[in-house]
């Protein structure tokens, strides 16, 4: 008896749950509607089954529970009953399946003025490319990636000089205009997800998988991963802003050509970037040899990306400006001394022309716990602790300790990487949720075994 | 897939159809009483071991026609560079073949319960098998000196896999030959080895079409 | 006849003497069986263990601090490995249709007995070797449990170096394990049934159990030769799966391979795996529907029709787990139309069950309650399914909490609720005992209801965007708070559910000593297993003469018969039977 109320009252609450949910599709952004109405379609024909089916057992267990002197009737088929039955799911089988094809009939056919954008993966990044004023992409192959060509470009195909490139995690796509995403990845599987537009890809590498959508609403959508492609898959974010025609355009011509960006490879001058150091000293040390005291971290022997993108967060607002971050605050203003590009180039090149040595140990912990913590850590800082470029992990062998463990709380309260446009920074802040106190000490006394 | 669809097509249209022929289809509450072993639907009245063979049979057909279609599959890429097959392959079926007909022979003998014919057609059998997989050995150095090494192109992975997973079956079947041999020589009377001839029979055949097939795809390829 | 003397080999059993022989390197069936089962549900604890701990993450992140992403995306590789394979195959395969398979054919024992030996002890060794990547350099594997490449062997990914290699070897270790198994049942269950045994006579359990055997002795080997390839990939460096690919800043040695291989013989394996557990589910919910509402399963001829039709379907439906991998998107119309035809022969499945029912004398005995529970279950995992299956449907809620809960409803806690109502229904045979009915009841309504609260709200949030195998959700645009609200009542349920499962385990451990006996027919079933002169049954199962069925499986509540069920072998009345 029980169970059969059960059931009823199961049913009942699922109709409930399902009308009250808080949780259904996001307001859409996309052309896809037609899959919308296919889940609904879908969710009427499989709920009145659900709903049917589950009442009739319940109904039957309460009729036909046991009791006294009753039998059961011996009734080993019914033809009849069954062809019926047959024929009634089939009819609900082809009412779901059959608006479901046309659906996908539209999504295999891709308009033919749909404009054309790359994405491109990696672990666990997002880039993207746009291919610029002859609307064609040029070639790329996997072996030319390099820290300066990220892209793997090929150097020598014209079709991709006037290509544009956004080696950050965010792009733009004009409203209202059909757009085919080529999706590419480097390394693993990925999936290209914005929940808004409905559709969704995987990245193969070796591969170019398509998907095609008209952005229909303006407005700033996640990406996200949705195949699982390493250890930092839930920390593989981009954003898509969608904006008018006349916004678009004008954003995109702001954007620099792969071959614009190749001419501008400035190194930086140790010379110049001597005198601008000075005012670093005062803090850093004059051989970039950092200082608790004034804490103030080692800045020899990290790579000069790294100081370059800091450099920069601290410059536009993107570091030192949380309200608990007590320390970057205090770096925040102090970048004023670096007015322009060429000047954070130029003290970058002085920065890495001085001598490394490691920095003292400061910080007791207990190694072997350090040691299993670092597996995550690893993945992107090197199993040596050496710094990876394509990951955007900065060096953490030899660098200051006391340093490390100041920022992987900040990470963790929020202090640092909670910006918006701190990319890096939410991959760091959604790998150090469970780092307590105790096991930062722990990983950082790893750290410190590090040659 | 097709290759591996085609298999379970066949295999799904056995089964069924066997089923039916079964009196799959009779009203089972409606006859009570004993049905003999002879009725449709009684239990099959081969051998235990001979129907475990078949069905291990129908599981190695799987594993090949699922590389097959690997095979299949990964040779529309680009990059595949097709190998050299050495002739010493077309030697190695000869001697395959030779010793699938001396199993046969030997099987034969077993039915009317010829020691002596059991005892030839085994040596017989075991010694061209042996040659196969010394000419399969022999292949493999051939285009290793060609240069064809395992990582150096799918074509050549490939080659190396299903030969070698080939020749292990093989060997996995030299194992009951060498049983039934050793028997037969210190004396055993033929109807105690008449099954695992007959069956070793069976396998042997099951590996030369197999080999038969392989080679097809290897050399079209 | 040779058929007779091998299914009527009491003589050729060697019994067993001293405890070594008898319990641990036994040939019996049913001792195989019983060491299968602990063995599953030792390993299969421990993934529960590794659920409740992502779970805690999940729920509470930054709180429960127990595990960084590394043992995440490891709990969530070994879980679901485990869980699929290791846990059910072998728990319904090798437990029940050990168990099952030779009792209800009327067989002394398996064909080969000592290759079914094998079969438990290098199924031990697989699982051995399983738990063991947990503790080599680098840990377990973190791939997922799809062991998609490149990301499973390469260095981004948790246990790249050995857990993988590991993992690969269990698998290939277990598929041998399973082959001398599976050899076992499908030919003792064509060969070794006892006289008048026909094939329409068989319960459905045997069914299931042997589609489902076939089924892995076809789709195993797929998953065999991705693993070869895949370990040549991994340790001689060839190129099946993988490309040219710039892994972490390094270029990498393979190219030219094809990931979207892997994947389709991952599938092959992989689809035909769900009705490797899926089908003798079926099967033993039908017997336990039929036995406990003292009816014949209504449309038996349907019911064996659909197993054989589900189970041959099941292998053209494949790349509906890929349509938004990358493969050619055409194959979406066809493996959307194919996934659907297979769900008419599984509805009619389900109205049989309920149709069961109708007009029954049901008990509501322990097992009846978790067959209950299953239909239900099963047809919110069934229906949930039509969503998947439907490539356009699907595209929005792949690999998103809507598959968590699908797979979860279908996959999971249906087949759960088909073993533990299996496991009170059969205990008895196997101990001579009756399991606690308190316990039991308490053991389902937590389980029943404790899994519907997790996995109903994982379909919604699922639809709402939240992605699958995400150690934590972080900041989004599109999931409002209640999310994490939801995760951690998802969470709390969970640990009450797991929980739960320890009630059972002591139930198993307590009814043995304290519960009633049994005696040999508890539950008045008609199938042979409950015929058997010794409960337990001995080994080789029958006396000196092997039963003589007379009829099917399923004559409950026949018109005049004076009892409501008379078993297989009794004698009929009138003695219209043939000699």
């Amino acid at each position: 008896m029980a169970i059969a109320i059960v059931i009823i009252l199961l049913v009942i609450g699922s109709v409930i749950f399902h009308l009250m949910s808080p949780w259904y599709f996001t307001e859409i952004a996309s052309n896809w509607g037609i899959i919308d109405d296919t889940v609904s379609i879908t969710f009427w024909v499989t709920g009145i089954v659900f709903i049917i089916a589950n009442l009739f057992m319940a109904y039957a267990i309460i009729k036909y529970r046991h009791r006294k002197g009753h039998k059961a009737k011996y009734e080993p088929e019914n033809k009849k009953l069954e062809t019926w039955l047959t024929v009634v799911t089939t009819i609900g089988v082809v009412a779901m399946l059959a608006p479901g094809l046309l659906a996908w009939g539209k999504f295999v056919d891709v308009p033919e003025d749909a404009h054309i954008v790359e994405v491109v993966g990696q672990q666990w990044q997002w880039s993207f490319r746009y291919p610029g004023e002859d609307g064609q992409l040029g070639t790329v192959d996997a072996r030319n990636i390099s820290i300066d060509n990220p892209f793997g470009m090929n150097p020598d195909d014209p079709l991709g000089q006037d290509d544009i490139v956004i080696d950050t995690n965010e792009f733009r796509l004009p409203i209202d205009q059909p757009v085919k995403l080529l999706v590419r990845s480097k390394d693993v599987l990925h999936n290209f997800t914005v929940p808004q537009f409905r559709v969704k890809m995987d990245l193969v590498p070796g591969m170019v998988p398509y998907l095609w959508l008209t952005p229909t609403r303006t407005g700033t959508f996640d990406i996200l991963c949705e195949e699982l492609c390493g250890i930092a898959h839930h920390a593989m974010r981009g954003k898509v802003i969608v904006e008018e025609e006349k916004d678009f355009n004008a954003w995109l011509a702001a954007q620099p050509t792969y071959s614009q960006l190749r001419a501008q490879n400035y190194k930086g001058d140790a010379v110049a970037g001597q005198a601008l150091y000075q005012t670093c000293s005062a803090c850093h040390g004059v051989n970039g040899e950092g200082n608790q005291a004034t804490n103030s971290p080692k800045l020899t022997g990290q790579e000069d990306w790294y100081l370059k993108r800091q450099l920069h967060y601290f410059k536009t607002g993107v570091r030192g400006t949380a309200e608990n971050d007590v320390f970057g605050k205090q770096m925040a203003p102090m970048v004023a001394v670096l007015p322009n590009e060429k000047a954070i180039s130029d003290v970058i090149a002085y920065i890495t022309s001085l001598p490394d040595n490691p920095a003292p140990h400061t910080v007791d912990g207990d190694i072997d716990s350090g040691e299993g913590i670092y597996l995550t850590c690893e993945k992107c800082h090197g199993k040596n602790g050496e710094g990876n470029w394509s990951l955007r992990a900065p060096r953490v062998a030899g660098m200051s300790d006391w340093y490390m463990v100041t920022q992987l709380k900040n990470f963790r309260h929020g202090a640092r990487g909670a910006h918006p446009d701190d990319s890096t920074g939410y991959q760091m802040t959604s790998m150090v949720l469970s780092l307590t106190e105790k096991k930062v000490n722990d990983v950082v006394a790893y750290m410190n075994t590090f040659e | 897939m097709e290759i591996t669809l085609i298999f379970l097509a066949l295999l799904m249209a056995f089964v069924v159809g066997w089923l039916i022929k079964q009196s799959i289809n009779t009203r089972p509450w409606a006859e009570e009483g004993v049905i003999g072993y002879d009725h449709a639907g009684g239990p099959l009245s081969w051998p235990a071991k001979k129907v475990g063979l078949a069905a291990f049979l129908a599981v190695v057909t799987s594993l090949f026609m699922l590389f097959f279609s690997a095979y299949n599959l990964r040779r529309e890429y680009p990059d595949w560079a097709a190998l050299n097959d050495p002739d010493i392959l077309w030697l190695s079926t000869l001697l395959l073949l030779l010793a699938s007909v001396f199993y046969q022979k030997a099987s034969n003998a077993a039915k009317r319960s010829e020691e002596s014919g059991i005892r030839v057609g085994l040596v017989m059998a075991g010694v061209f098998t042996f040659c196969f997989l010394a000419g399969q050995v022999w292949a493999w150095q051939i285009i290793h000196e060609q240069g064809a090494f395992l990582a150096s192109n799918p074509a050549n992975a490939f080659f190396y896999i299903l030969t070698g997973l080939h020749a292990l079956h093989i060997l996995g079947g030299l194992w009951v030959w060498g049983r039934s041999t050793i028997k037969v020589w210190s004396g055993e009377e033929a109807y105690k080895v008449r099954l695992s001839v007959e069956l070793c029979s069976v396998y042997w055949h099951f590996l030369l079409v197999l080999w038969l097939i392989m080679f097809y795809l290897l050399l079209s390829t | 006849m040779a058929h007779v003397a091998l299914a009527d080999k009491g003589q050729e059993l060697s019994h067993p003497h001293s405890w070594i022989t008898q319990y641990v390197w036994s040939q019996d069936h049913k001792v195989i069986g019983i060491q299968y089962m602990v063995v599953a549900t030792l390993v299969g604890l421990l993934a529960l263990v590794m659920s409740g701990m992502m779970r805690l993450q999940l729920g509470f992140p930054g709180t429960f601090t127990l595990i960084e992403p590394n043992e995440y995306y490891q709990f969530v590789t070994m879980h679901g490995m485990i869980m699929v394979v290791f846990m059910l195959t072998a728990f319904f395969l090798g437990g029940f249709g050990n168990i099952l398979i030779p009792l209800m054919c009327g067989a002394r024992d398996m064909v080969f007995p000592y290759m079914n030996m094998l079969s438990f002890w290098v199924y031990l060794l697989s699982v051995i070797i399983l738990v063991a990547s947990l503790f080599v350099p680098g840990g377990a594997t973190g791939a997922g449990w799809t062991l998609y490449p490149p990301q499973a062997i390469t260095p981004g990914t948790p246990g790249a170096d050995w857990g993988i290699l590991l993992m690969l070897i269990s698998l290939a270790v277990f598929i041998v394990a399973f082959t001398m198994g599976g050899l076992n049942y499908l030919t003792t269950a064509l060969q070794a049934r006892t006289r008048g045994m026909t094939l329409m006579r068989l319960p459905l359990s045997v069914w299931g159990i042997v589609m489902a055997t076939i089924l892995g002795l076809l789709a195993f080997p797929a998953l065999f030769v991705a693993a070869i390839m895949m370990t040549l990939d991994n340790v001689l460096g060839t190129s099946f799966f993988m490309p040219a690919v710039n892994i972490l800043g390094e270029q990498l040695e393979h190219d030219g391979g094809s990931p979207i291989l892997f994947q389709h013989l991952f599938w092959f394996f992989g689809h035909p795996e769900v009705y490797i557990v899926a089908l003798p589910m079926f099967g033993i919910a039908s017997d336990l529907i039929s036995t406990h509402a003292r009816k014949n399963i209504f449309g038996y001829r349907m019911m064996v029709w659909a197993i054989v039709a589900i189970g041959g379907l099941s292998f053209v439906v494949w790349a509906h787990h890929m349509y938004v991998s990358g493969m050619n998107p055409y194959f979406g119309f066809l493996f959307a139309t194919t996934t659907l035809i297979i769900a008419v022969p599984t509805a009619l499945k389900v109205y049989n069950w309920v149709l069961t029912l109708w007009e029954g004398d049901i008990h509501l005995n322990v097992p009846m309650l978790f067959a209950i529970g299953f239909i239900f279950t099963f047809i919110h995992g069934g229906i949930t399914g039509l969503f998947l299956g439907n490539v356009a449907v699907d595209v929005p809620l792949s690999d998103t909490y809507f598959v968590i809960g699908h797979f979860h409803m279908v996959m999971g806690v249906s087949p759960f609720l088909v073993v533990f109502g299996g496991l009170y229904h059969w205990y008895p045979k196997l101990t001579g005992r009756m399991m606690n009915v308190t316990l039991g009841k308490i053991h389902f309504w937590l389980t029943f209801l404790g899994t519907y609260a997790i996995y109903l709200p994982m379909h919604y949030i699922g639809i709402l965007g939240v992605p699958r195998r995400y150690y934590a959700n972080g900041v989004t645009d599109f999931m409002p708070e209640s999310v994490a609200t939801i995760n951690s009542s998802i969470t709390i349920a969970a640990l009450i559910v797991g929980g739960a499962q320890f009630i059972f385990i002591y139930n198993l451990i307590a009814s043995l000593f304290k519960e009633k006996d049994a005696g040999g027919n508890p539950w008045n079933a008609t199938t042979l297993e409950w015929q058997t002169p010794d409960t337990p049954p001995k080994h080789g199962n029958w006396d000196d003469e092997l039963p003589v069925v007379y009829r099917w499986a399923y004559a409950y509540s026949v018109p005049g018969a004076d009892k409501d069920f008379i078993p297989q072998n009794e004698p009929p009345s009138d003695k219209t039977g043939k000699e």
